[in-house]
């Protein structure tokens, strides 16, 4: 359940955006977390949701992107869509694979309220 | 449906639709207690409209933030790893399920290196949930060892590592000796600390994390690479279900290989299943209790755990493809 851990961070996150520039709460959160994230996204949503109460993302919208998995096939030189790890290139079908998409982590924006 | 109120708006879930209900008002003034696990989105605090496209009706703005959710772990890495590199210590992230014999493989690793390198210094950062059994067990060996509980964490993040370290006698060592000298954390200023070789580690520090496959995969403690440890009493496709972990780590080793024998585990399954996660992925096989294969870990440690170079690999491979190719051209 790392994902709680990640929901704390994206709070903490949320909190210093708000430190920097105050607003009243958070009306929709946009997240992004690839398909090789290591992140199970349903997870992720229930610890967001669990840690909202009180805090500047309750009622926000949680919306997360998943950005499908990539890689560079080292054989074929060229960059092949990776369904998940341990997947073989589907152009050669080897595995020396270098995964560069799918992996992002990030907080993409805040939809926020003033009042 | 929308996933938002669960309102009727027939749009597909992920969508931008306007959530101001002005087709089907319902009550949305007493939320502040309402959140719940099936409250999934509730935008009911949403009294005006919460899209930036209307103007006029709108309070809301957007703050693009474009963090990774990670950031503020890695930067405690960044510093750790500062901090290692700049006092030569090589630190290692050991990670494994439970019960694959890691802390058995530490204190075997830490009796060895006491023997062959009596001065080369060595600390353990110990994580678990609960207990200082582990700890203790690596201070039998007279390692320095700090245990950190993380409670009901199920994985070690870079602050508890940085707030080890600094507890440890390791560190404060290191950083006396840093003081006689300038302290610009370069390698070369702690030339005093006993080197039993003239280049590799000037100290050695094991974090072992907690047992548990999936989440430490995530979290950079700073260190220099990531020790996977499996033993041949689980399954042989273990980097298959566990990919992030393997995919992340620099070393596997296939530790209790003395219980080959008796077991149905076929190793080079293993290790094509654990390549095809990680093609650098580089390994070693031993048994920490009989002691074979020891050898080459300890190689590998004051080594100071090289990584593989799969570009050199790859360039021999093509370069004896070409030399076959000239002779067989040449041969014509």
């Amino acid at each position: 359940m790392h994902e709680v851990s990640l929901a704390g961070g994206i709070l903490s996150s949320v909190e210093a955006a708000a430190r920097q520039d105050p607003f009243a709460r958070v009306s929709r959160l946009r997240l992004e977390a690839g398909k090789l994230a290591g992140v199970e996204i349903s997870a992720l949503r229930f610890a967001l949701e669990a840690l909202a109460p009180g805090t500047l993302l309750e009622g926000a919208v949680i919306d997360i992107e998943e950005p499908e998995g990539q890689a560079w096939c080292l054989d074929c030189a060229v960059n092949v869509p990776l369904v998940e790890r341990g997947a073989p290139c589907p152009q050669c079908g080897g595995f020396w694979l270098q995964a560069n998409g799918g992996t992002e982590l990030r907080i993409l924006d805040l939809q926020v309220e003033d009042h | 449906m929308c996933v938002v109120c669960g309102c009727s708006s027939a749009q597909s879930p992920g969508h931008d639709h306007h959530h101001d209900h002005a087709d089907h008002a319902h009550p949305h003034a007493d939320t502040a207690s309402a959140v719940a696990v099936d409250a999934r989105g509730d935008l009911h605090y949403g009294q005006g409209e919460a899209r930036v496209s209307v103007p006029g009706l709108s309070q809301a703005r957007t703050i693009r933030l474009e963090q990774d959710i990670l950031g503020e772990n890695d930067r405690h890495a960044a510093q750790n790893r500062r901090h290692f590199e700049g006092h030569g210590v090589l630190a290692l992230n050991l990670v494994s399920s439970p019960g694959s014999g890691k802390t058995t493989l530490l204190c075997a690793t830490l009796r060895a290196l006491r023997e062959r390198y009596p001065d080369l210094p060595l600390a353990v950062i110990e994580g678990d949930q609960q207990t200082r059994h582990d700890a203790e067990r690596i201070r039998e060996t007279g390692v320095d060892a700090i245990q950190i509980n993380t409670g009901k964490g199920c994985h070690l993040d870079a602050r508890m590592v940085a707030d080890a370290y600094a507890r440890l006698p390791l560190h404060q060592a290191l950083h006396a000796a840093g003081h006689q000298h300038a302290h610009d954390h370069h390698p070369n200023v702690h030339r005093h600390v006993p080197a039993p070789r003239p280049t590799g580690p000037a100290a050695l520090l094991f974090i072992e994390n907690v047992g548990n496959l999936v989440c430490p995969a995530l979290w950079d403690l700073g260190e220099a690479g990531k020790v996977a440890i499996l033993s041949v009493t689980e399954g042989e496709d273990k980097p298959l279900k566990y990919p992030d972990m393997f995919a992340a780590a620099r070393l596997m080793i296939l530790n209790k290989t003395d219980l080959l024998p008796h077991l149905d585990f076929d190793v080079q399954r293993c290790l094509d299943y654990a390549r095809q996660v990680n093609p650098q992925l580089q390994v070693l096989q031993l048994s920490a209790r009989d002691g074979s294969g020891m050898d080459a870990w300890l190689d590998w440690l004051l080594a100071g755990a090289p990584q593989a170079d799969a570009r050199a690999a790859r360039i021999a491979a093509l370069e004896a493809e070409l030399a076959a190719l000239k002779q067989s051209s040449s041969e014509a």
